[in-house]
């Protein structure tokens, strides 16, 4: 007696009522034309996404040099990440240091200066969003960091730091494990208002300006208030979005870091996760180790997707 | 009200305004001083960029580094306009197609309610936390069946269903198209097809404009990598990282080609953004 529960979800033609299997055929008739609209992109995405995925998966319970066929061999490439390879630890480590640092604070930045940029004029918020996404568009001009730091006193820092004496010999900004992963920090934070930024100040434009004009009537005092009561409300699907971004950004940095540090880093200090995973992948050609790294990286990033997305949820209802 | 920077909004203080104001522009200087370092590098001539201590600007400006790069391009083995066309070819058709297959996808997603609708974006946005680094071999492997190795197609295609646009423009058509628009629409007689072209994406103008500049600028840094073997069809980015290559003399050649590299995904920038902001004004339909 179910069906009579059932409302009808659509217009389905519901002439031969055969169980689920049956009703759920009506629905996917009655919907095709949904279908044909992610048709393109479904197959595409199948094709050079979906499926590359589930054969990295697959790949990393083999042993696969790219030369000889793959070879299975069940847990072992987990295991000896784990249990053998103290490198991988390292590496675990410092993303999470990283993660921890840069994550949130990029996703914070990314709103905070998006929001503040909402407050200008249109003339004046162009030229100030032009600035603060250039870095992320810099390409190969983010090498200046490395000139910056740049071990020697031609360095800009240890030139400006010798110059005023507050350091008596050139600190080795880039090599030295003790200021290295600062170092990165800095840097990754500089080219972060990129994406997310973006998608959020669009997302502020949208807002319908009628929403801020009832809250003033309504008693909303200050632009806190309205940060709370109305924008952050509005900006949730936004929210997760750059959450997401963050999170992944965050988590599979490498490709700016190595040009920074180096590859293999000073003692580790700058490995990270996706580093550990190109060192397998393109120097020693072990694809199944390095399918499995992309594996346990990946089942972390949903963990902590799922426990920002609990947060996310509790806002503003 | 108000004249001058700010936008005219109900319940501000001037001190809250200050101190946004302080904190927009710390932000701009951190972003931009090491730009304009790094700028200011391609106009030095070579015995500037090793001085001590370091000078900020070129003491003697010089275009010598951008003559050298010209020198070295010309020195190429096709026609270096031929590097810039594909580089253009493959920004341009990726962008495009990916603007709307993964338009009409999220149209789809974020409006209608069909069996797996959730269920596929949620593997989209799964899919945006797998490193692709080893998902290169199977791509290989998939692009080369089809016959589409040393192709532009074996760029675009992937490109068109990359999942970041899908994800951002179901966020951007859920945000700005209500409900009760596309259901007057469909009242009076509208196929989705019209509605999806005649009020969902001019409706959502923000959205796709920014999505543009995200797919232009990582395709325009293309280097076409494990897909693309003939000279004649490799991109701009290595054909320039070729000439950078060259060592130490060359530092000078690279800033050159790093500055080359940026004009174009600024202009996209600068054209879209501004578009993106006139549109609130404009827009009138909520």
């Amino acid at each position: 007696m179910r069906t009579a529960a059932e409302k009808p979800l659509s217009s389905a033609p519901q002439s031969r009522p055969e169980g689920r299997l049956g009703r759920l055929w009506g629905e996917i008739k009655a919907n095709k034309i949904s279908y044909l609209f992610i048709a393109p992109y479904g197959l595409l995405f199948t094709l050079f996404t979906v499926i590359p995925v589930f054969v990295a998966i697959a790949l990393s319970f083999t042993n696969y040099n790219m030369i000889q066929p793959p070879k299975f061999v069940g847990w072992a490439n987990y295991l000896r990440l784990f249990l053998s390879d103290d490198v991988f630890l390292i590496a675990v480590k410092n993303t999470f240091v990283f993660a921890i640092i840069t994550g949130p604070l990029s996703y914070f930045a990314s709103f905070l200066y998006a929001w503040f940029i909402n407050e200008l004029r249109p003339k004046i918020r162009a030229v100030f969003t032009l600035m603060l996404y250039a870095p992320s568009i810099s390409g190969a001009l983010f090498m200046i960091w490395t000139v910056m730091f740049s071990g020697d006193a031609y360095g800009y820092v240890n030139g400006f730091l010798l110059y005023w004496g507050i350091i008596k010999e050139p600190v080795q900004w880039l090599t030295d494990p003790k200021y290295m992963m600062g170092v990165v920090i800095i840097v990754v934070l500089w080219m972060s208002l990129g994406t997310s930024f973006l998608a959020f100040i669009a997302g502020l434009q949208g807002i319908d300006s009628s929403l801020y004009e009832a809250g003033a009537v309504d008693g909303i005092r200050n632009r806190w208030q309205e940060l709370f009561y109305i924008t952050l409300p509005q900006m949730r699907g936004y929210l997760m979005f750059g959450a997401i971004m963050s999170i992944t950004g965050s988590f599979t940095a490498a490709a700016q870091i190595i040009p920074l540090v180096g590859f293999p880093s000073t003692d580790y200090a700058g490995h990270t996760i996706v580093a550990h995973l190109i060192d397998y992948g393109n120097v020693r050609f072990e694809m199944g180790t390095a399918s499995a790294i992309a594996v346990i990286l990946f089942l972390t990033m949903v963990g902590v997707q799922r426990w920002v997305q609990r947060f996310l949820n509790k806002l503003g209802t | 009200m108000r004249v001058g920077l700010w936008n005219k909004k109900p319940a501000r203080s001037f001190g809250g305004d200050l101190a946004i104001f302080i904190f927009l522009f710390a932000g701009a200087l951190f972003s931009v001083l090491p730009l304009i370092y790094a700028v200011s590098n391609a106009f030095k001539p070579l015995n500037e960029l090793f001085l001590f201590p370091p000078v900020f600007f070129a003491r003697n400006p010089t275009l010598d580094n951008f003559f050298d790069l010209f020198v070295l391009m010309s020195n190429s083995w096709v026609p270096f306009s031929r590097y810039v066309m594909n580089t253009l070819v493959i920004s341009i058709g990726g962008t495009a197609g990916h603007v709307i297959v993964a338009s009409l996808a999220a149209y789809a997603l974020a409006k209608h309610k069909f069996p797996g609708s959730n269920f596929f974006f949620g593997i989209v946005v799964l899919s945006l936390m797998f490193a692709r680094e080893v998902t290169n071999i199977p791509n290989y492997l998939i692009v080369s069946r089809f016959g589409l190795v040393d192709t532009y197609w074996a760029i675009i295609l992937p490109a068109w269903a990359m999942s970041l646009g899908l994800f951002l423009m179901k966020q951007f058509i859920e945000a700005m198209i209500p409900d009760a628009l596309l259901e007057a629409a469909r009242i009076e007689g509208a196929s989705e097809w019209k509605i999806f072209w005649r009020i969902v994406m001019p409706n959502c103008k923000p959205g796709w404009l920014t999505l543009i500049i995200l797919s232009f600028q990582g395709l325009w840094a293309e280097t076409g990598g494990q897909f693309i073997y003939s000279e004649q069809l490799k991109t701009l980015p290595y054909a320039l990282n070729q000439i950078i290559a060259g060592g130490i003399a060359r530092a000078g050649v690279g800033a050159a080609v790093g500055v080359i590299m940026m004009i174009v995904p600024i202009i996209v920038f600068v054209v879209n953004q501004s578009n993106v902001i006139d549109t609130m004004g404009t827009s009138g339909i909520k």
